[in-house]
């Protein structure tokens, strides 16, 4: 039984990403055996040089791609990664359209919807994470992932706080 | 064949007529990918005279072998091959980023390009579908707005795009031709060239696979140079950046100063590689599959220039800077911005300027012909109210520019040819030849005019391996070694500032080119390909009336003005007698005639008999 709070998805830090698409190899070569980023479960983004993420699937507590489903394809699991009945899909990507994170693909050759399973059937975890040069990837727990917030913002102010009295 | 596409993909602008033809395995074995399957394709696809700007000239996309794996760095890479209109011999120039991992998930290691479009157009390959589309509507537009537009007009973020600015269309001779915003195909003039076919772009979308034949093994390959990315052989790359060389090379004496005036800069400090990552850059980011990461993007943060974003290496500050005489980093950084508008070469075209403000300075030019603009040497807002000129050909001066500074100077007249520092008709890059004679004896010899990449003759200099203030005999086995290393890295399109990860040399770049592509070769047979592409090179220069013992030279500045600087290289200049020590002992270790040619038992031995005709010619003095 895993508690809602438990479940992990894999997440990027906008600070450290860099937009290398080192991940999107990572995961369609452990998923496919290929390298193809367009059957990677997560994409990476740059707008402009300085704006950098990737971005899969986050496990949303009641997801939008499930409830949009007309043919019960999808289902979430207790660990809260989606899993697609590919007898039942279709490919009519409203799941894709429901998802506001563009983590619900269409797979190129399938033609059925895909998205990130956490690499669960992977002793180590998420590939993308172990291999993401930067670091910029982890997989945590929402918990965790509002934690590491907290502390960077309370460190930035009191590094703040420490800066203005030097300054004086 | 794995890692490889496979195919050749051909393109004729004239007639619009698309067709492919497989890539023979020998083919890809003796010649690799990139520039050196570039350079063949380039010679058994031209015949001999072409003008660069004739339609018959072909212009040729080369993925390398390893484009679209997971291979870093050499995972991301592409070249662009042609004639150089800078030249007249050989052109070619790599980039990296994201496209070249595109073109080979198309289908194709290369795309042949000839002929001339009716009018402004792009190629739009997109897997088997080619299409030649209208590109009126971004006439004129810089680089990266063309590469928005189009993407829009195709409605996938993900094309990507290789595009020219307004300098290429214009046919300036140093134009380049730019993808992702800043990674460009730079050197030789390519952007001029397809400015001469009415070609914009080429973007493509490729959604194949990409395997490799031992996929366990190419992991743990890549996994063992991501770790050896971390450090140290990348230090330098990942943290002060290539911009690091400018206070190294300032202590050596060897940062080129005001159009090689000086090899010392007093406002060496203000644009330093310390300097501009502590006011200047914001992030270090990275190409498709790189393990490392390399790009500085320094944004102006206040003043006229505010804003103003850029990527930002040494060879371009240096240009831009130090050669201008120019103490502004903020300049520098808007500089280089519009440069990648215009899209054209970072190096070329601070050669160009510098040389401009000398003839400005010695009266050569006066400010009549500059339509007012106060060209000296440090003026800021000069270099880049003449870059503007230059990208839009814009009155006398800006015209005559264009065209790169040998035949600028032609036009100019007034001895403003002693001025004009180029090899072979190509600008010279980043280090005071006067002082690092290794480099000079390697520049004067590389088959792409003067450059700094094609066998990395600075590194022994800067390093101290040898006596930089002379040429002896033994640089040339140096020169030659380093230039067979450095055209397989280019044919493998690895990133040279990944080099220092593949400690054991030759041996982990054959294991790296065997575990993707599952032909078998020893480190051996590798080095052999890279000295084949070197004669091979030379061959078509010479082909090209360009490739002779009278064409490895240094600029006459070097020979002649000596650094005025003071400590222990005052007076150096390069002497004709020891350039010609050099060039014996270089051309003795090639296995060349005394004139530069390539032996018919050379060329047997590398397996160029079927051109041995050409030096043949060159040996009765046909050419």
């Amino acid at each position: 039984m895993v508690r809602a709070q438990d479940r992990k998805f894999v997440t990027s830090d906008p600070e450290k990403c860099i937009g290398c698409c080192v991940c999107e190899y990572a995961c369609s070569m452990t998923s496919e055996k290929t390298f193809n980023p367009t059957k990677s479960r997560i994409r990476a983004l740059r707008l402009g040089p300085l704006n950098n993420l990737a971005v899969t699937c986050r496990h949303c507590e009641d997801p939008a791609c499930v409830t949009a489903c007309p043919r019960d394809a999808l289902h979430q699991e207790e660990d809260g990664t989606i899993t697609v009945d590919e007898q039942a899909c279709n490919g009519c990507t409203w799941c894709i359209s429901a998802c506001e994170f563009g983590a619900m693909m269409m797979h190129p050759e399938k033609k059925v919807v895909f998205t990130c399973n956490s690499c669960k059937d992977q002793p180590d975890g998420p590939q993308c994470v172990k291999w993401c040069p930067e670091e910029a990837l982890t997989f945590v727990t929402a918990q965790q992932l509002a934690q590491k917030s907290r502390i960077s913002a309370v460190r930035n102010l009191f590094q703040e706080e420490k800066e203005k009295k030097a300054a004086k | 064949m794995f890692a490889y596409a496979g195919k050749i993909l051909r393109v004729n602008l004239t007639t619009g007529k698309v067709s492919t033809e497989p890539l023979k395995e020998e083919m890809a074995k003796n010649y690799v990918g990139g520039i050196g399957l570039g350079i063949r394709l380039l010679m058994d696809n031209s015949k001999a005279g072409t003008d660069p700007f004739d339609p018959d000239n072909p212009l040729i996309y080369v993925a390398g072998p390893l484009s679209g794996t997971m291979g870093p760095t050499a995972g991301n890479g592409y070249a662009v091959v042609s004639k150089s209109p800078a030249t007249g011999g050989v052109g070619e120039a790599k980039a990296h980023g994201f496209f070249g991992p595109d073109l080979k998930r198309a289908g194709y290691d290369a795309v042949i390009i000839t002929g001339k479009a009716d009018k402004l157009s792009y190629l739009w390959i997109d897997d088997d579908k080619v299409e030649i589309k209208n590109a009126e509507f971004l006439t004129h537009q810089p680089v990266y707005e063309t590469d928005v537009k189009i993407r829009e007009e195709l409605g996938d973020y993900y094309v990507r795009v290789s595009a020219i600015g307004e300098a290429g269309e214009k046919l300036c001779r140093f134009a380049a031709i730019i993808n992702d915003e800043f990674r460009a195909i730079g050197r030789t003039g390519m952007g001029a060239v397809m400015g001469s076919k009415n070609l914009k772009a080429v973007a493509v979308r490729g959604t194949n696979d990409v395997n490799v034949a031992n996929l366990d093994g190419f992991k743990e390959f890549v996994k063992m140079i991501h770790e050896r990315m971390k450090g140290p052989a990348t230090k330098k790359y990942k943290t002060l950046g290539t911009p690091e060389n400018v206070l190294v090379l300032n202590s050596l004496a060897a940062l080129a100063t005001r159009n090689w005036t000086n090899a010392t800069f007093e406002g060496a400090d203000k644009v330093s590689g310390e300097y501009l990552n502590e006011h200047y850059v914001k992030k270090i980011v990275g190409c498709a599959t790189c393990g490392m990461r390399c790009d500085h993007i320094a944004v102006v943060p206040e003043g006229p220039y505010q804003g103003s974003t850029s990527r930002l290496e040494f060879e371009c500050l240096w240009s831009m800077g130090p050669l201008c005489g120019v103490d502004r980093l903020d300049a520098i950084i808007e500089a280089m911005r519009i440069v990648n508008e215009y899209g054209m070469d970072g190096i070329s075209i601070g050669v160009v300027v510098a040389f401009a403000m000398d003839c400005f300075e010695h009266g050569i030019i006066t400010k009549e012909q500059t339509d007012g603009i106060d060209l000296r040497f440090g003026n800021a807002e000069a270099l880049i109210a003449i870059i503007h000129k230059i990208g839009k050909r814009e009155g006398w001066l800006g015209n005559a520019l264009a065209e790169g500074v040998e035949r600028a100077a032609q036009i100019i007249g007034n001895g403003a040819e002693k001025y004009a520092c180029h090899i072979k008709g190509l600008e010279l890059p980043g280090y005071d030849l006067r002082t690092l004679k290794t480099a000079a004896l390697g520049f004067s010899v590389s088959f792409r005019g003067a450059c700094h990449l094609r066998n990395g003759a600075y590194s022994p200099d800067v390093k101290g391996k040898v006596n930089r203030f002379k040429i002896e005999k033994g640089r040339g086995k140096m020169i030659a070694d380093e230039g067979n290393m450095y055209n397989i890295i280019d044919s493998l399109i690895v990133c040279k500032f990944s080099r220092g990860t593949y400690y054991d040399g030759w041996k982990d770049l054959a294991n790296y080119y065997t575990l993707a592509t599952g032909i078998p070769i020893t480190p051996e047979e590798l080095t052999k390909d890279g000295e084949r592409i070197e004669n091979l090179a030379r061959l078509f220069n010479i082909r090209e009336g360009k490739g002779t013992r009278k064409y490895d030279t240094v600029p006459y500045k070097i020979m002649n003005y000596p650094v005025p600087d003071e400590g222990p290289a005052k007076g150096m200049c390069v002497s004709d007698e020891e350039l010609q020590i050099g060039l014996d002992d270089y051309y003795a270790v090639r296995g060349w005639t005394s004139d530069g040619v390539p032996t018919v038992d050379k060329l047997n031995e590398l397996g160029l008999g079927d051109l041995a005709y050409i030096a043949e010619k060159a040996n009765q003095g046909g050419k």
